[in-house]
């Protein structure tokens, strides 16, 4: 199967694993010590308002300054070195370690990262997360700048693992490298880091307190007005989805699932206050879900985050994640048109996401549910478009002839993937004929079908199967739009007829009445 | 990795079905380690099993007998997810049907039956001279009628949301 249009790097562009071959940032007449006044600055009033807690001037110099900086001065070199900026801040550990996260943030998105950079990055990681985890952090930082650390953490994790699998065109520096510093971004580590943070921070104990009305975390974005930090907790929470995506680029579905099992994603919480994190969310949620047959539980999700993006974009547009929404966003399309195809329904899609999803998908839907050789290569495209950096996180044996093996996960994904839409194969041909029909004989749709009794009587229970999902306690539920049942030779047809859904109905209208009341209580009439 | 232990675990995931261990634990085993014979096999029962084909599945399995008996209890395992499938499938399912998907024929299909005729609430209808029908307990699946109204329930947690307006 042709590797079609899966590009296995993430953006930036430019980046590829010759990488450390390119010219080095020394030849663009860059001066790691040379501080300019507005990054002096930069650092001081950051500085200041970490240490007195001002969370909205950090997140407003953490958001907007740092990237209006790196734009004008910083297009393509890395920003000044720690070393050069530590002692306009007492050289304070914590905030150096701050700094350094940031500065290697900047370097992968804008640069390539040397060897020596990937592995120098994890071991600032390293030192941040054991601080953080030593409880002796007294700082409240915003949530989006946490959510960033657990995110690009899981991002570099997974850029070295497709740096290191591509070992053809490694020198023997880089492998020597490699072989001298093993356990730098080793996945156990990885994992070790993200579950300490969960753990540490008592995370999972705080939500189920606060399910009973003892904590309170959520009611205040996470934050701590008691005085503390919130940053383990956040880091802890954060974690949670960073395991999810994880265990996703591992293939290991079920394990990402139980992860974000803490989390109730049918409501809001602090993985909504920060964009970023509930589109991850819910994109992996959704693509567990996808791989584990459970459609509907995808749908649902993919449903409500899409329409969500629709109605929020606009304002994210100045932000420097606005182009990651709209490729995340793109994605999901894409996996809600392989859902829809492999499960069609008619409830769980809202109508302007349905507009939204016939405009880019509804040829290539109609194509795929025909199921012939021509379907299978747009499902091929569309999970290859779609699906998650796929990695192999053992290292690489450096005995052996060096190959390159970085797509051998996306390859297993994928092949797996298109042999469960070949088991579904004839599912669309009897769901067709179902529609039809209220009832008919065995005999007879045997003959419409062109296949025997027997075989036919196959076909109806892989049907059965495959509509039919577990969830993750066992329980069975069907997601089939047309059911049927078997009367020993008879076929009965059962049309799901779509509910309205009066209890929702009622439970807004009676929030509204008493938001209308109170709101005529407050008239004073003169 | 051993792969003795993995091919167990596998054997293991079947027996686990409806639920998709086995595809679960594809996703985590090497391509090339899924090459060898032994994973081989097991990928094809998968398959069979997957589609409904239960008359292959045995006919492979007969053949493959060192692989189903390394773990006990595989035979009953998969007798109940075939048992599984027919009753989210039939009302009445004739004999033959039913025992070419568990596997049983003449008398020890005959002592099967009586026991879930016993135990399960299954009802025979005729007998083996005729052709036999076995009537499967009703569920929500079988019997269209019986499935709950989901769809309108409302979660508890929503219903508390209002209760200081009713209150």
């Amino acid at each position: 199967m042709a590797a079609a249009s899966y590009d296995y790097e993430d953006a930036p562009a430019d980046y590829d694993g010759s990488a450390d071959a390119r010219a080095s940032s020394q030849d663009l007449g860059y001066d790691p010590n040379f501080v300019p006044d507005s990054v002096k600055s930069f650092v001081v009033h950051l500085y200041r308002h970490i240490r007195e807690k001002n969370v909205y001037e950090i997140h407003q110099m953490y958001e907007t300054s740092f990237q209006s900086l790196s734009d004008r001065l910083f297009k393509d070199t890395p920003w000044p070195s720690v070393d050069a900026v530590a002692h306009y801040v007492d050289n304070d550990h914590v905030f150096c370690l701050l700094y350094r996260e940031m500065w290697f943030r900047h370097l992968y998105a804008r640069l390539s990262p040397t060897l020596k950079q990937r592995i120098d990055s994890w071991d600032n990681y390293c030192s941040l997360f054991q601080v953080v985890l030593h409880g002796v952090v007294n700082m409240q930082l915003p949530n989006q700048w946490l959510w960033d650390m657990v995110d690009e953490f899981v991002y570099q994790f997974q850029s070295f693992c497709q740096y290191r699998a591509k070992m053809k065109n490694k020198t023997e520096q880089e492998i020597a490298l490699l072989r001298q510093y093993d356990q730098a971004w080793n996945v156990y580590g990885v994992l070790n880091f993200l579950q300490a943070l969960v753990e540490k921070s008592m995370i999972i104990q705080i939500l189920e307190r606060e399910k009973e009305g003892l904590e309170q975390f959520t009611a205040t974005d996470g934050y701590d007005y008691n005085g503390g930090s919130n940053v383990l907790k956040v880091l802890g929470y954060f974690s949670m989805v960073g395991l999810l995506r994880v265990h996703c680029l591992l293939g290991d579905y079920h394990t990402g699932l139980k992860c974000l099992q803490p989390i109730d994603i049918t409501q809001q919480g602090v993985y909504t206050s920060v964009i970023g994190s509930h589109i991850t969310t819910i994109y992996h949620y959704g693509f567990a879900n996808l791989m584990l047959r459970r459609y509907v539980d995808a749908i649902r999700e993919f449903n409500k985050i899409l329409l969500y993006i629709y109605k929020t974009k606009q304002y994210h547009q100045k932000s420097p994640q606005y182009e990651q929404i709209l490729k995340k966003n793109e994605q999901m399309y894409a996996l809600l048109a392989i859902c829809l195809s492999l499960c069609p329904q008619v409830k769980h899609v809202e109508e302007t996401v349905n507009s939204q999803l016939r405009e880019k998908y509804g040829e290539k839907m109609i194509r795929m549910q025909r199921y012939d050789d021509e379907a299978f290569s747009i499902y091929d495209e569309l999970f290859s478009y779609a699906c998650p950096k796929f990695i192999t996180p053992s290292a690489p044996s450096f005995e052996e002839p060096l190959v390159n093996y970085n797509q051998d996960a996306y390859r297993l994904q994928l092949k797996l993937f298109l042999y469960e839409v070949k088991q579904q194969q004839l599912l669309s041909g009897v769901r067709s004929f179902l529609k039809v029909y209220s009832s008919l004989y065995l005999s007879e749709l045997a003959t419409y079908m062109e296949v025997d009794e027997p075989t036919l009587r196959t076909i109806l229970m892989t049907y059965k199967h495959k509509t039919h999902a577990v969830d993750s306690d066992g329980k069975i539920t069907s997601n089939a739009d047309v059911d049927f049942y078997i009367d020993d030779n008879m076929i009965h047809v059962v049309e799901s007829k779509p509910v309205k859904r009066y209890g929702d109905f009622f439970l807004r209208q009676i929030a509204k009445l008493e938001g209308l009341i109170n709101d005529l209580d407050r008239v004073r009439l003169d | 990795m051993s792969t003795q232990i993995v091919a167990r675990i596998l054997i293991k995931a079947l027996m686990a079905m409806p639920a998709p261990d086995f595809s679960l634990c594809l996703f985590l085993i090497p391509e090339r380690v899924q090459m060898e014979d032994q994973f081989k096999t097991l990928i094809v029962l998968s398959h069979y099993l997957e589609t409904g084909r239960f008359r292959h599945f045995w006919d492979e399995a007969a053949k493959h007998r060192n692989i189903v008996e390394a773990v006990p209890g595989f035979e009953q395992a998969i007798q109940s997810f075939a048992i599984h499938v027919l009753s989210l499938t039939y009302q009445k399912i004739p004999r033959t049907v039913l025992a070419e998907a568990i596997n049983l024929k003449g008398l020890s299909l005959d002592k099967f039956l009586e026991h879930q005729k016993a135990n399960c609430g299954w009802i025979l209808e005729g007998d083996q001279s005729t052709s036999q029908l076995i009537v499967l307990p009703p569920n929500e699946f079988n019997h269209p009628e019986l499935k709950k109204n989901v769809a309108d329930s409302i979660p508890l947690e929503h219903i508390t949301r209002i209760f200081p307006i009713l209150g």
